[in-house]
């Protein structure tokens, strides 16, 4: 039944697909212009012919556009012609690194908060004014102080991913089970033991879902810090493009965005699995 | 000057700090018992008299008002390994499987153990709960008796000097109940273990217990009677009831429990004499007394 369901539910992603697809086809069709009694030649010169082509690309532009950019990805010819593998790099770099540090911040702290309601009460006025900040309003700030672009980017991301973890990681610690802290406690575990192989455990499914939050937000962030600071990544990609006015790549990166931001939700959820567990 | 007590409480009390404005609540007070080496004991009562507390308080994971609790005539200040706890809600940690959930007991308490020496240990406790066929199992995986003894073989692993236990097969079903408490009672006799165990369960209590010890209703609950089980050793489930001592002492215990303290049973009259008339009951099936 659930394979039936699968079966069915592909079909009709695939049909969708097609409509949209087909839609956008017969929306950008070349049309017929009514030129009048206008003088061909006078025409031909104006740039004006009774076949006009579509302004927005066709599924077909889209196609030779990922086609082009997938056959050769890693290509380097000069700071603004940059295979899109080695831009998609430079982004997925930023986003890592931005993430990775404030995975280092956001769980000690979390932890600190989730265990100890003095730190909860004296540092929740901070978490509440800092966390709804728009992580791209400290890019002046960021770009003062660190006066590196890219070293301001991946601060940037740091700021975002930085509140879901830490938020999840105090809520996971704090609502650990009373009776497995009295295992521990009988057990006569010491504090680190007890944080590694009973608290960490325990409220690893938690973090994990603040990490796969915080992971979606940076990768959103990515693209608005990476056009606004220019250089190098998909965002600066996008940015570039629109203004070479090639809306093909665009929406090619677009498409790419979609598809990167999709695998790193999904690497997120199945670590989720891996840390979770049925409680009984 | 008899020698003291295995474990000797005096004057135990536990008082909860007042809400804004109103009184703070005495739980209970002037607790005195003692348990022996080798005694099992039940403490039995109603809800709210704090016989969670007590037990708590014997682990070490709380602390009382006044009163002190001594073990070899050393105070009690703190949880230790040499009481082994088996929680109500069993307290298995989800993410570990059987195994690995006795072991982590196991290595806190043998931390110079090698692997082998821990893997032995584990199988031997978990094999004395019949559980070997499910040992690589979760919890999840498991019936709610299953890992009830799951916490006993946690509990008996760390070879504890007294095993504390808080209605362990409260949120089990009868028939369920019934086989845990003969394998228990099977494992206490053999392994001579020091227990200490909260029941409100007349029949456990009976089957179970050396010593019991009522509570009155709180606030201000006291143990109102110790009252030693007349039925001899070995006992068992399904020949207890008709022991003659059986009924007298149960009834005795239910009044105790609907009507409040009377007459301590040892000073009571003799129960041969006030053996019930009613005709043994003829052999065939087994009846589950009050399961």
């Amino acid at each position: 039944m659930s394979q039936s369901l699968s079966l069915r539910a592909g079909i009709v992603s695939i049909l969708l697909l097609l409509a949209f697809i087909g839609a956008w086809w017969g929306a950008t069709l070349p049309t017929q212009v009514d030129l009048g009694d206008m003088d061909p030649e006078y025409a031909a010169m104006m740039g004006l012919d009774s076949v006009q082509e579509s302004d927005i690309p066709t599924p077909g532009d889209i196609g030779s556009a990922i086609w082009t950019h997938l056959s050769d990805p890693f290509y380097v010819k000069g700071s603004n012609d940059m295979g899109i593998g080695i831009q998609l790099a430079h982004s997925l770099w930023r986003v890592l690194a931005g993430f990775a540090l404030a995975a280092l911040v956001a769980v000690p702290l979390g932890f600190l908060i989730g265990m100890s309601p003095l730190m909860h009460k004296a540092l929740d006025p901070y978490i509440q004014i800092l966390k709804p900040i728009s992580p791209l309003a400290w890019m002046p700030l960021a770009l003062y102080i660190i006066q590196d672009a890219s070293i301001s980017s991946i601060f940037v991301i740091f700021i975002c991913s930085i509140w879901p973890m830490m938020v999840n990681t105090a809520y996971g610690v704090a609502s650990v089970r009373d009776d497995w802290l009295a295992v521990a406690k009988t057990l006569e575990v010491g504090p680190i033991k007890k944080a590694f192989k009973v608290i960490l455990p325990a409220a690893a499914p938690t973090i994990l879902t603040g990490m796969r939050i915080s992971m979606g937000i940076a990768w959103l962030v990515i693209v608005a810090a990476e056009m606004l600071v220019g250089g190098t990544g998909i965002g600066y990609f996008i940015w570039n493009e629109w203004n070479n006015l090639d809306l093909a790549n665009v929406i090619f990166a677009i498409l790419l965005i979609g598809v990167v931001g999709m695998i790193l939700d999904m690497i997120f959820g199945l670590l989720g699995k891996v840390v979770s567990y049925k409680e009984v | 000057m008899t020698t003291p007590a295995f474990i000797q409480v005096d004057g135990l009390e536990k008082t909860f700090p007042a809400p804004m404005g109103q009184a703070p609540v005495t739980v209970f007070q002037n607790l005195d018992f003692e348990i022996e080496k080798g005694e099992f004991v039940c403490l039995i009562g109603h809800s709210g008299c704090g016989k969670s507390t007590i037990l708590n308080i014997l682990a070490g994971l709380d602390a009382a008002s006044d009163g002190y609790v001594f073990m070899e005539n050393k105070e009690l200040t703190g949880p230790g390994l040499d009481r082994g706890v088996v929680f109500q809600g069993h307290a298995l940690m989800p993410w570990l499987t059987v195994r690995e959930n006795v072991a982590f007991a196991v290595k806190s308490r043998f931390k110079r153990h090698s692997k082998d020496e821990v893997n032995a240990q584990v199988e031997k406790y978990v094999d004395m709960v019949g559980l070997t066929p499910a040992i690589d199992k979760k919890p999840h995986q498991l019936s709610g008796g299953m890992r009830q003894r799951v916490g006993i073989a946690r509990a008996f692993a760390i070879e504890p000097k007294m095993l504390l236990m808080d209605e362990p097969f409260g949120a089990l079903d009868a028939l369920t109940r019934g086989v845990i408490q003969d394998e228990l009672l099977a494992i206490c006799q053999a392994t001579e273990q020091t227990v200490f165990m909260i029941t409100h369960d007349v029949d456990e209590a009976i089957l179970l217990a050396d010593k019991i010890l009522l509570m009155t209703n709180g606030p201000f609950a006291e143990v109102a009677e110790c009252a030693y089980n007349p039925l001899k050793k070995p006992r068992s489930r399904q020949e207890m009831h008709h022991d003659g001592h059986y009924y007298p002492f149960r009834n005795h215990l239910m009044d105790f429990l609907v009507n409040g303290p009377g007459t301590p049973y040892g000073e009571k009259t003799q129960p041969q004499e006030t053996v019930h008339t009613e005709p043994e009951p003829a052999p065939g099936p087994r009846q589950v007394v009050n399961g």
